[in-house]
């Protein structure tokens, strides 16, 4: 299939491109500061997605080393707490949002034959800003203390519960760094949401209906306006809180009459639905994948849309399942209880969706449909799970054990992270034209699911035993030793498989072979248009008929649009 | 035939320490428990009323979730094997199912169902555990949450303790959990759940413990620096040896003039700014209460035992023991430090 494409009739620039003048570095690094290229801005939140990766990372395994045996020395209390404030702000801020935009700036206007966002300038604005805040967080590391004397980063746990965080219990400016780069960070993110909201809504292309819009493009769309109704009251409460800080405010000041408890309600009324922000995109990069690799269109797409809104809609009606323990009455616990366990009904839909798209298809096991299926999997037993939290009395129990630790990194990690890998083991020949290595994929593959389930999987029995979260370290008498040593080899084993990633990642872009416009044979549009697609994507506005237009092209005798 | 038990028994013992390695199932796991010496913090060997209603909810919520893995993951696995591509089949397509109506419905109504039988199970158990009356004779003990340690009060009895609970066992004891500064988590996993202590918003918490013994917990709410040290033991004893001790407890502290030096360097030297010895001029309240230190098993909110050494090295610089504690070092000299650890082993 390489070389041979199926263009959209007369979409494609056949003309080559200039040959480009000879650049300097300082003309390629304005290049790319002043682009408002969607695809090139794609680019840059990838890179910073993949950086931070490493630096979590290393954060991670800074943890898993200090846990692996009681009563450890190897660093102390202070920097600990640092660092998993660190792992956790990092990951979910400069790591996940960031790649979900990534994905989405890249593929998104390629998926509805879009030239452009519908906003470029404010979608680089979006970047950079995002881009300053994860500066300003790390920054903390030498300025935290200020006047005080050395940096400290901020150390209050990415939850940041109230009264911990005022000027009392929290001196210096590591809380303040956290608390602006959030700030900055959201702003950021309610650009790329709108320009993402606008774009699908109105720049997609001929004969594209929003039931014809591909499914990463649907999700995108449910999860930017997600986002939107989210980042709202984070951004409020931080303001809140430097407020507190610095101009006397009493908000959270439990010292002067404030409240504790309206800071965990503005936290996970973000909290919780920003898990969804980072989940459902990478349920549409599935949704792309499974299909094309099963050879087959994906089962019941209105219900796969319906339950993303679904979810979507659900999800702001949840957070305080994250505080049963703080002394709510029964009928508010009760209630909490219902509306998480009725999130499981759409989330199994899409489960059940994704099988029947599998069931009497020819599946490929290239590596991004390894890494989906493992997806599959461990999506199924992390919302299992996720019901298991949902049962209050329980959940008594196992609030902030290493159970939760194990059920979230299960969605962040078992789904979120692996659906990541198989969109990049997707998309890289696009974006590049050239092909990622099977081989090193499929050893990326092996290395990254049997350390994810070492250290996982073993989490959830450690957190059954009464170990609970944020701890730097515990009581030989505890039993729990064993345990965390297999937690942390199992995060050796990650760690080794992330780097061979980053290097598949590297060598492929010198080394992989052509990959052509359309390696997979698939089926949405980015396929049509060369690899890497030029600056204008589509030469010509393409026309489409059906939900996928490069069946119809490819099959003639047999359209998709006979049956939708 | 002794020899053939002893080889069997051996034969069961490797298996079982081979079953025991992690990620292999909840069975293992149980196997691996089994073992374990009672006190361990594990919320499947409760030892108290509230805690038992939940272990016995969460096997009925385990089967349920357990169950739907088997089928669902199965009917995946099962897929993944029957519909992959063979190499020696042709390159055409299969044929393209775009979806059916009645099938989404029957894999939606099914879901509802299931959530329909976990929530009202879920809902009882709440009320029940959340709401059950209050007995006539239950005891009444004040925890309140300290950057990094507990303190216990028992109005009734007028009675101030820290780290180490005492309780009767079969009679319910609510806890009313305050703040001094910043959140925390009241949590033995053997007796109950875990309720948060919250400044400005008082919980109330309750266990009826069945067995006497030793129960380990810990704070279970990112509190600050020495979080992971801020360690709970709770001592179930049998009404006698309640009573014992409570009587113990309300005595003032003891006068032992030997130890008149020790004391004079506690009570000039700022120890008394944190601490009080009930029946002498010290009536701090930022620290432990130290009327009766020796009746303590532990220092320092349970993280080494209490003996003369520790006692010593906790004076000399609470730092070494735990690094970010709130109790300075006192810069004392070490004839002082023997001084008043000397005092301090007479508050029995």
């Amino acid at each position: 299939m390489a070389d041979q494409t199926f263009p959209i009739a007369g979409s494609i620039d056949v003309t080559p491109p200039p040959r480009a003048e000879k650049t300097t570095l300082l003309e390629w690094l304005h290049g790319w500061v002043v682009t408002v290229d969607h695809k090139r801005l794609g680019i840059l939140y990838m890179a910073y997605a993949i950086l931070f990766l490493l630096v979590g990372g290393v954060e991670a395994l800074v943890i898993r080393l200090q846990l692996a045996s009681p009563h450890n020395r190897f660093i102390g209390p202070e920097t600990f707490n640092e660092m998993f404030t660190m792992h956790g702000t990092t990951m979910v801020f400069l790591v996940g949002m960031m790649y979900i935009f990534g994905f989405g700036n890249y593929i998104v206007p390629l998926m509805v034959g879009a030239r452009d966002m519908a906003f470029p300038r404010l979608n680089a604005f979006s970047f950079w800003l995002s881009a300053f805040g994860g500066l300003l967080l790390y920054y903390s590391f030498i300025g935290g203390f200020g006047l005080y004397g050395m940096g400290a980063a901020p150390d209050v746990t990415w939850w940041a519960y109230a009264p911990l965080t005022a000027k009392a219990f929290s001196p210096g400016h590591a809380t303040d760094y956290w608390a602006l780069s959030l700030i900055a960070m959201g702003f950021g993110t309610l650009g790329s949401a709108i320009n993402i909201i606008a774009t699908t809504l109105s720049m997609r292309c001929r004969g594209m209906t929003l039931m014809r819009m591909p499914l990463f493009a649907w999700l995108m769309l449910v999860t930017s306006g997600l986002t939107l109704v989210t980042i709202t009251p984070l951004t409020a409460s931080q303001i809140m809180l430097v407020i507190d800080r610095y101009l006397g405010g009493h908000f959270f000041d439990t010292q002067a009459g404030g409240q504790a408890i309206v800071w965990m309600h503005f936290f996970w009324i973000f909290g919780h639905p920003e898990v969804y922000v980072l989940v459902l995109p990478t349920f549409g990069i599935a949704s792309e994948i499974i299909p094309v690799f099963s050879r087959k269109a994906i089962f019941g797409y209105p219900a796969m849309v319906a339950a993303s809104v679904g979810i979507a809609f659900v999800s702001l009606g949840v957070w305080a399942h994250h505080m049963f323990t703080v002394g709510m009455t029964s009928v508010g616990n009760t209630f909490f209880v219902l509306s998480t366990m009725l999130v499981g009904i759409p989330t199994g839909i899409k489960i059940f969706n994704w099988l029947a798209t599998i069931w009497g298809g020819r599946i490929r096991f290239k590596t991004p449909m390894l890494f989906c299926i493992a997806f599959l999997f461990q999506f199924l037993i992390a919302g299992l799970t996720g019901i298991i939290l949902s049962v209050a009395p329980w959940d008594w129990q196992l609030h902030n054990s290493y159970f939760v630790i194990a059920h979230f990194h299960y969605v962040l990690v078992g789904a979120i992270v692996f659906n990541i890998f198989a969109g990049i083991y997707y998309w890289y020949p696009k974006v590049t034209g050239r092909m990622m290595s099977e081989t090193l994929g499929k050893w990326h593959f092996w290395l990254f699911l049997i350390g994810f389930h070492v250290t996982f999987d073993t989490m959830h029995f450690v957190g059954l035993e009464g170990m609970p979260r944020s701890i730097f370290t515990y009581m030989p008498d505890r039993g729990w030793g064993t345990l965390n040593l297999v937690i942390s080899l199992g995060g050796l084993i990650q760690g080794i498989a992330v780097l061979l990633f980053a290097w598949n990642m590297v060598a492929s872009y010198f080394r992989g072979k052509e990959a052509g416009s359309d390696p997979w044979d698939a089926w949405t549009l980015e396929w049509s248009t060369p690899s890497p697609p030029p600056v204008y994507n589509y030469a010509t506005d393409p026309v489409v008929h059906s939900r996928r237009p490069l069946w119809d092209l490819k099959h003639p005798d047999d359209p998709d649009w006979r049956y939708e | 035939m002794e020899s053939f038990f002893q080889e069997h028994r051996a034969r069961a013992a490797r298996l079982s320490r081979l079953l025991a390695l992690p990620a292999t199932g909840i069975l293992a796991g149980h196997a691996a428990w089994a073992e374990m010496p009672q006190g361990q913090p594990n919320m499947l060997t409760p030892a108290s009323t509230p805690a038992h209603t939940i272990a016995n909810l969460s096997l009925f919520v385990l089967l349920i979730t357990g169950s739907i893995f088997v089928v669902v993951g199965g009917l995946l696995a099962f897929a993944l094997v029957r519909y992959r591509a063979r190499p020696q089949e042709d390159t055409s397509e299969p044929p393209q199912i775009y979806g059916s109506t009645q099938v989404e419905l029957a894999w939606t109504v099914i879901p509802i169902l299931i959530v329909v039988v976990l929530f009202l199970t879920t809902a009882r158990i709440i009320f029940a555990v959340q709401d059950a009356p209050k007995p006539e004779d239950a005891l009444d003990v004040t925890v309140v949450g300290h950057q990094f340690w507990w303190e216990f009060r028992y109005p009734k009895l007028g009675i101030v303790t820290a780290n180490e609970l005492h309780v009767p066992v079969r009679t319910a004891t609510y806890l009313h959990l305050l703040s001094a500064d910043v959140d925390h988590s009241f949590w033995v996993p053997q007796l109950a759940g875990k309720t948060d202590l919250i400044p400005n918003h008082p919980n109330e918490t309750w266990i009826q413990p069945e067995r006497t013994g030793l129960y380990l917990g810990q704070c279970a709410q990112f509190c600050g620096v020495e979080h992971a040290q801020m360690l709970l033991r709770v001592y179930v004893d049998t009404p006698s040896e309640f009573a014992a001790w409570v009587e113990h407890q309300q005595q003032p502290g003891v006068q032992d003039a030997s130890v008149a030096a020790g004391r004079h360097v506690f009570e000039t030297e700022a120890c008394t700014n944190c601490h009080a010895v009930a029946g002498t001029a010290a009536i701090g309240t930022f620290g432990p209460d130290l009327t009766h230190l020796m009746s303590r098993d532990t220092l320092a909110s349970g993280i080494v035992p209490n003996t003369p050494e520790n006692l010593r090295k906790w004076i000399h610089d609470p730092n070494d023991l735990k690094p970010g504690v709130l109790m300075p070092a006192m810069q004392l000299s070490d004839q002082q430090v023997d001084e008043l650890v000397a005092y301090l082993s007479t508050l029995r």
